[in-house]
């Protein structure tokens, strides 16, 4: 492994509210942000000359789903396009390493999903049923409250520290206009609430959200013609971890860890951190994998728990940590991605202002 | 300024329908035979890539996050790739990406389907029961092309009979026809006029895999490597008024950028074979025009004169192809690794003569997807 050849820049971000229920399409979602961000670069439809998304099938609850998301990106006359079914931060990855070979210079990479439709509770299970095993039903939330039941039961944490997150979170995306869930309340009031999937309380929990996101990549001298104020994309890795939950020590984020290490995240101070914190006691988690100090700020959005726009929620982290580059408040920082039950796999960039 | 790759491994399991073996164990049978015929084990491999049709065709959803174990993943990045049918080449290509860019070495690409474990037609029809299926879709463009092209009926049931004799000779494949005929294509229920059961392609389960190595990591294999001269692709909407489905300008402009920058100018005369992804027969001819191989209405001819046979001028799918074993998300990739195994010299009794260069394509959704890639066995081949 070694580093890539060129340097790669996030030019312009966009993004959707994240909507409890966005009564209209998917593809609806997506043209907002493409339509968006050609506005804001002044480039024309055929200049991107790479186009890359991220959704899932099952939350449409319906194969082949992202056949119908090109209608909201154009795809006449013909593109050059490909699709994860993963979130829209591992379109980027691999957007940022083709714009590696050379022969082009822009690419646009959407993350978008709609989870309203559907019960995210019996949707993901599927993820945890393979056919060999029987069919447990194995949620999300109940493996993120076991993942809580072993901090806790560590000595890691307490559930104060989940409210804490929680409380600064809701509050912090006051600011964020794109925000679904943003409240002020103390850590009191949060502890007060029922348990829902004990040790986690409702609060504890993303909303349902529907969304989409999407960023403009350049490489080079065509990033700084297209801003003034490109983010960098320094470094990206991401690392998966095994799917079996008692194979693994679930208070640490051993895939984080190895990710921070090859991006070099030590190597300079990180202003400002965007976690996909999707359950309040992953952000302990990860603040330690990726030895976060005090001075970083982490998910001044309000992050997840704010909004959770599935598919798109990586993405969003990397849009608000390039957005804090771009506009000077932040000279170095790191978002990061999720996929899997209990943080099984993640993703690391690093964004820089300069250079 | 891109790196060169190349296939340096190849696995693949049996076809057939696998009832006693685990999706894990599927993946993981292909991706063992790759690494053996690279000469690696996982621990070289730098990151995977996996790729398969829809979710809903085995109901597990992301099943790189089950399949990670089986894989070798553990502690390294694994990508999914989902394009329609034409995933299990956009999964080699994205692969190929992987190692151009720099950033690794050594990169296992794997695909599956286990059609045995779903419905595909239920899938393909966008999960509405009764639907129409992929053979519903394309019969009526087939229909077309034959009156735009002006092919006689045969043209099908030649290409059935052809695909299928093929097969026999491939260890892999799924359908084994032994006393495959024109009168047993013809005979056998029709499906979705013009399309007979025989003209299509089975359900099949399966897995297959690619080592993708950087120049340096090639040149120490043990296998003489196919080298990855150029790959390209296209998409276009599914459905707009005006748009030619028998010809569709993505599959024109997803080869026209394949030859520009391979540097083939004549296809017919500079490609020595083509895996093709023909999942119902008069696709063959179909993808001959439309990717320019042959001029238009001039495919058939091609394959009716015979051309397009093991020992013809330009075989087209010399190990069964589609239409012999199909397990959805893995045939394009097969596709791509047939033509490096003809490259390689590899291809066992069904090997085409002195192949240097050759052609893996694939194609998908309401053939609007296309992914396709050129394989030599020279890093700089010379089409003079």
């Amino acid at each position: 492994m070694s580093a890539v050849p060129r340097e790669v820049a996030v030019v312009a971000t966009s993004q959707t509210n994240a909507y409890r229920l966005f009564n209209d399409s998917e593809p609806k979602l997506i043209m907002r942000c493409v339509n968006d961000l050609l506005e804001q670069t002044g480039l024309e439809r055929d200049a991107l000359e790479f186009t890359i998304a991220g959704s899932c099938d099952y939350l449409s609850g319906m194969p082949f789903a992202f056949v119908m998301n090109i209608d909201g990106v154009g795809a006449w006359p013909p593109v050059y396009e490909s699709h994860v079914e993963m979130d829209g931060a591992w379109a980027l990855f691999e957007a940022w390493l083709r714009l590696q070979l050379g022969d082009i210079d822009v690419a646009v990479v959407i993350g978008s999903g709609k989870s309203s439709p559907g019960r995210p509770r019996e949707v993901f299970p599927l993820q945890t049923d393979p056919y060999v095993m029987a069919p447990l039903g194995m949620d999300p939330v109940s493996l993120a409250g076991i993942q809580a039941r072993a901090l806790l039961d560590a000595g890691k944490a307490a559930e104060r520290d989940f409210a804490e997150v929680v409380a600064r979170s809701r509050r912090d995306a006051r600011q964020n206009p794109h925000a679904q869930l943003a409240t002020e309340s103390t850590v009191d009031e949060l502890l007060a609430a029922p348990y829902f999937s004990a040790p986690l309380r409702m609060h504890d929990l993303p909303p349902v959200s529907d969304g989409a996101a999407a960023v403009v990549i350049a490489a080079g001298d065509r990033a700084r013609e297209l801003t003034d104020r490109p983010a960098w994309i320094r470094d990206m890795d991401h690392r998966i971890e095994s799917h079996h939950p008692g194979l693994r020590d679930l208070t640490r984020s051993v895939s984080t860890e190895l990710a921070a290490e090859r991006v070099a995240l030590a190597d300079g101070p990180i202003d400002v951190a965007e976690l996909m914190v999707n359950y309040s006691p992953e952000e302990l988690i990860l603040r330690d994998a990726l030895g976060l100090s005090n001075g970083t700020a982490v998910n001044p959005s309000g992050g997840p728990l704010a909004g959770h726009p599935v598919m798109a929620t990586g993405l969003v982290r990397v849009i608000e940590v390039a957005e804090r580059v771009r506009s000077g408040s932040a000279s170095r920082g790191v978002a990061h991605a999720s996929s899997g039950p209990c943080l099984q796999q993640n993703l690391l960039c690093v964004l820089e202002e300069g250079g | 300024m891109a790196r060169r790759c190349a296939v340096v491994g190849i696995g693949q399991t049996d076809y057939r329908r696998q009832l006693d073996v685990t999706l894990d164990g599927l993946v993981r049978w292909a991706a063992l035979d790759a690494l053996e015929d690279a000469g690696m084990s996982f621990t070289d491999i730098d990151a995977i890539v996996i790729g398969k049709a829809p979710d809903a065709l085995e109901a597990v959803m992301m099943p790189e996050l089950s399949l990670a174990d089986a894989l070798g993943a553990v502690g390294k990045p694994i990508h999914r790739v989902h394009t329609a049918g034409s995933v299990g080449a956009s999964t080699a290509i994205t692969g190929a990406t992987l190692v151009e860019s720099g950033r690794y070495d050594r990169v296992l690409v794997v695909c599956y389907e286990k059609q045995s474990e779903g419905n595909a037609t239920w899938a393909l029809s966008g999960g509405r029961s009764g639907g129409q299926g992929a053979g519903g879709t394309f019969a009526p463009w087939i229909r077309s092309y034959i009156s735009r092209s002006g092919a006689p009926e045969h043209i099908g049931w030649k290409i059935a009979v052809k695909d299928r004799q093929n097969a026999l000779k491939n260890p892999h494949a799924h359908l084994r026809i032994e006393d495959i005929s024109i009168e047993k294509v013809k005979e056998s229920p029709m499906l979705w006029d013009p399309l007979h059961f025989l003209e299509s392609c089975p359900s099949s389960d399966g897995a297959a895999a690619v080592v993708l190595g950087s120049e340096d990591v090639a040149r120490r294999g043990p296998r003489p490597p196919a080298w990855v001269i150029a790959h390209a692709k296209r998409t276009e909407f599914s459905s707009f008024p005006g748009r030619d489905t028998v010809r569709p300008v993505a599959g024109v402009d997803c080869a026209e950028a394949l030859y520009a920058k391979a540097g083939v100018t004549d296809p017919l005369r500079q490609i020595d074979c083509a895996e093709l992804y023909v999942p119902f027969s008069w696709y063959e001819p179909m993808w001959l025009e439309g990717h320019l191989i042959t001029p238009e209405a001039e495919g058939w001819k091609l394959t009716d004169a015979g051309d397009t046979e093991l020992s013809g001028s330009f075989p087209v799918n010399p190990s069964g192809g589609v239409l012999s074993s199909n397990p959805i998300g893995a045939s394009g990739l097969i596709r791509c690794l047939e033509a490096a195994n003809q490259v390689r010299g590899t291809a066992g009794d069904y090997q085409v003569d002195g192949a240097k260069v050759a052609l893996g394509h694939a194609y998908g959704g309401a053939a609007q997807y296309f992914a396709m890639w050129i394989v030599s066995a020279e890093l700089e081949p010379d089409f003079g």
